[in-house]
């Protein structure tokens, strides 16, 4: 990790030489970089609260709908299929779009841009998440759910006592690989006019004309909060992992 | 009269027919050890009891409960009715005690403390109350199954369920667990065991069941069927299981 950031920063000082960039206007030292560099980094709070937001309501509404994909009646499956069928095929972009404009002039509810992004980024990924807690929950052996309805478990008990606990430590990669992409498709809200990374440097590029550099600042700004990100989903699973073991 | 009643019981995955009409009584504090060859039906036949499996055809009665889908029914009936798993079937990210303690808090309703008490008393019956705080994983396979064992007892059923709880031990570990089982018989259990421990059914059981292609094909004291087998069949079987 240490020696991909040196390798990094050496290749970007290396080619900052080149006659071509221009990083005075990211340039810490200097009163107007460090100023532009806050104005980027102040995108970070919407665009962290907008996807951990949206990875909450989207893990609650996945498990509601993975449960009927479980179910023995053809009905609950149906209504499982359908909506991960429908809504996993409609691109994220176009869901927040449709979210911010359309959604009001057919409801009469009208969103802010924060919550219409939350929405859009959560019903999107939601599909995802139903089909990751079915693999998961279905991953569990048969002799779980025997040993819990021997003791006369409940389902509800069965499911939040025994199944759920494992199926969870199964799919946390999976939940890890979902909040990396949350973190990077909540750039598209920037098109509804989201204050957050992406459009903070794409307004930036407007009064200050150096997208090269504006815009490497925010890939790495992006790097930087996943590789932060991944730490955290990794460490979680080293814990939940040492308590069984 | 009986605590368990099966009458003409039958039983179907797809085309093939589990359980041909079988009828079976078990008395309050008997001890029954039912055999036969793989495929016989002998795990379905117990696993009908506390409804594991549904039967389709006839009627199955435990302790005056009769078994159909009504969730109250089944839930009194599995309250009553332990079982005991070839597999264990232990919640592996459950610690020993918790195990013990998930039926009881969240079906009998008892608090964590009187829970763990009975979890105590119950590990101590089984003879590993140090291992009340690992996990599944850390313990022997004898050690697995005997807090399996614990487990069912932690619902003080009436009736206990043993589906070949020896046959994924290795040799060292089978006595371990036949010990508590006997100890459990010998405190009156009622106990149905599938089982090809014929050393262990001599010793215990109070009547012999031999199952064959879904249907009882003998059944009487363990002395009368192993000195004077009524069938071919089951000669043959015990032939077999003896001179392995």
């Amino acid at each position: 990790m240490k020696r991909f950031f040196i390798f990094a920063s050496a290749l970007l000082l290396l080619s900052g030489c080149s006659a071509n960039w221009g990083w005075y206007v990211v340039d810490p030292t200097m009163t107007s970089g460090w100023n532009n560099l806050k104005f980027m980094a102040s995108g970070a709070y919407y665009t962290l609260g907008m996807s951990i937001t949206a990875i909450l309501v989207s893990v609650v509404v996945g498990l509601l709908v993975a449960i009927p994909g479980l179910s023995e009646k053809r009905g609950w499956r149906m209504f499982n299929r359908t909506y991960v069928e429908i809504v996993r095929s409609v691109p994220v972009l176009v869901l927040i779009l449709w979210v911010y404009y359309g959604l009001p002039a057919l409801s009469g509810i009208t969103l802010n841009v924060f919550w219409a992004g939350v929405l859009a980024l959560a019903l999107s990924d939601s599909a995802f998440q139903a089909e990751i807690f079915r693999a998961g929950i279905q991953s569990i052996s048969r002799g779980q759910y025997e040993a819990a309805q021997s003791i006369s478990l409940n389902y509800r008990d069965t499911m939040r006592f025994v199944i759920l606990p494992q199926a969870i430590r199964r799919i946390l990669p999976a939940l890890g690989n979902q909040l990396v992409y949350m973190l990077k498709m909540s750039s598209l809200v920037s098109v509804i006019g989201m204050q957050e990374l992406t459009r903070k440097a794409n307004e930036l590029v407007v009064s200050e004309y150096r997208p090269l550099e504006i815009y490497t600042v925010l890939v790495l700004e992006y790097l930087v909060l996943i590789l932060i990100v991944s730490a955290g989903v990794r460490r979680l699973e080293r814990r939940l992992n040492a308590s069984d073991t | 009269m009986p605590i368990i009643s099966m009458r003409n019981v039958s039983k179907f995955f797809g085309d093939f027919q589990a359980l041909k009409n079988v009828s079976l009584d078990v008395a309050l504090g008997e001890r029954v050890v039912i055999c036969g060859p793989s495929g016989s039906g002998k795990s379905t036949l117990i696993r009908c009891i506390n409804r594991l499996e549904a039967h389709e055809v006839g009627h199955i009665v435990v302790d005056g409960t009769t078994l159909t889908n009504k969730p109250a029914d089944l839930e009194k009936i599995r309250s009553n009715v332990g079982m005991v798993f070839q597999q264990f079937n232990l919640f592996p990210h459950l610690s020993v005690m918790d195990n013990l303690c998930l039926g009881p808090r969240r079906v009998l309703g008892l608090t964590d403390q009187e829970a763990r008490a009975r979890a105590m008393k119950h590990l101590e019956r089984v003879q590993i109350p140090d291992q009340a705080e690992k996990f599944p994983r850390q313990l022997s396979g004898g050690q697995q199954q005997r807090v399996a064992i614990a487990r069912s007892l932690c619902m003080e059923p009436r009736i206990l369920l043993f589906d070949e709880p020896t046959s994924a031990l290795d040799p060292e570990m089978i006595a371990e667990v036949l010990d508590v089982m006997t100890e459990l018989a010998s405190s009156g259990m009622t106990m149905i065991v599938v089982t090809h421990e014929m050393g262990f059914a001599r010793r215990v059981a109070d009547r012999m069941v031999f199952m064959d292609k879904g249907e009882i094909v003998e059944f009487g004291t363990p002395e009368d069927v192993f000195t004077a087998p009524k069938s071919k069949r089951f000669a043959t079987f015990i032939k077999q299981i003896l001179n392995h």
